[in-house]
């Protein structure tokens, strides 16, 4: 069992923060192009970062408390989907604290995440700044 | 460069690209202090499980010394490096995605939400 230490963990992540999106429905899943783009210079940087850094030895992986399947470069499997996952349940993070608390990050609200606000909004006129001016700034 | 300059170099440029390259402005944001204080909490707890367990094993001449939970101190410059460019690369791909030019909506002359 203890070759699934570090993959259990990732799947542990992903288990927790599951009821963001079924029960708080922020809509992270549902919007999986944006969040695939969104990773990806997060991924880029830091897999190449892991690499120079397994090259380097600056660290390595236990071989008993991971599949022991390294990827080109000595990556371990977990490590690569470890840059998937965390930055997964950050969005949800960040998306949760956002519906929760309606502060501004820097976006206009998307026109479907957030239920019973669709009507209010078009009636605003569309969504432009529908959270406290977001969008002001941001757009110029 | 050592793991310690890395992670420095890292925060640094993390900044940059969210203040100046996407302007989106995370780290001003109280949503995003909010929600990495959450975050944070949560990698703590899986980086000393990682840590604790030996799952890494780092090289002690390439880091300061000091550890938080196992964990070296390098961890949390290298795990806020990882969250901000994450939160900030989907603030700007949702400012893209979501602004009314691009969903037809606006009337008023506006700097186009392509870049």
């Amino acid at each position: 069992m203890e070759q699934f230490t570090y993959l259990g963990l990732l799947l542990g992540c992903l288990v927790v923060t599951a009821p963001l999106e079924l029960l708080l429905r922020v809509r992270v899943y549902a919007r999986w192009r944006r969040l695939l783009l969104a990773v990806l210079p997060e991924f880029s940087v830091f897999v190449v970062w892991v690499l120079y850094a397994i090259a380097q030895g600056h660290w390595n992986y236990s071989a008993t408390r991971t599949l022991d399947v390294r990827l080109p470069g000595g990556i371990p499997v977990e490590e690569v989907l470890f840059f998937l996952v965390v930055p997964l349940c950050s969005v949800l993070a960040l998306e949760a604290v956002r519906k929760v608390t309606g502060w501004d990050a820097g976006y206009p609200a998307a026109p479907d995440d957030s239920r019973g606000s669709i009507a209010a909004r078009n009636e605003r006129g569309a969504d432009r700044g529908a959270e406290s001016g977001s969008g002001m700034e941001a757009d110029r | 460069m050592s793991y310690s300059a890395l992670a420095v170099t890292a925060v640094v440029a993390v900044l940059v690209v969210d203040l100046a390259v996407y302007r989106t402005r995370m780290v001003t944001r109280p949503v995003f202090w909010v929600a990495y204080a959450i975050i944070v909490t949560f990698q703590l707890l899986m980086n000393g499980v990682l840590t604790g367990l030996d799952v890494v094993v780092y090289d002690e001449r390439t880091i300061w010394g000091p550890r938080i939970a196992y964990a070296p101190l390098e961890d949390l410059l290298f795990g806020f490096a990882m969250v901000t460019l994450t939160l900030a690369s989907w603030a700007a791909v949702n400012r893209r995605a979501n602004t009314p030019r691009r969903r037809g909506l606006d009337t008023d002359t506006r700097r186009s939400s392509t870049r």
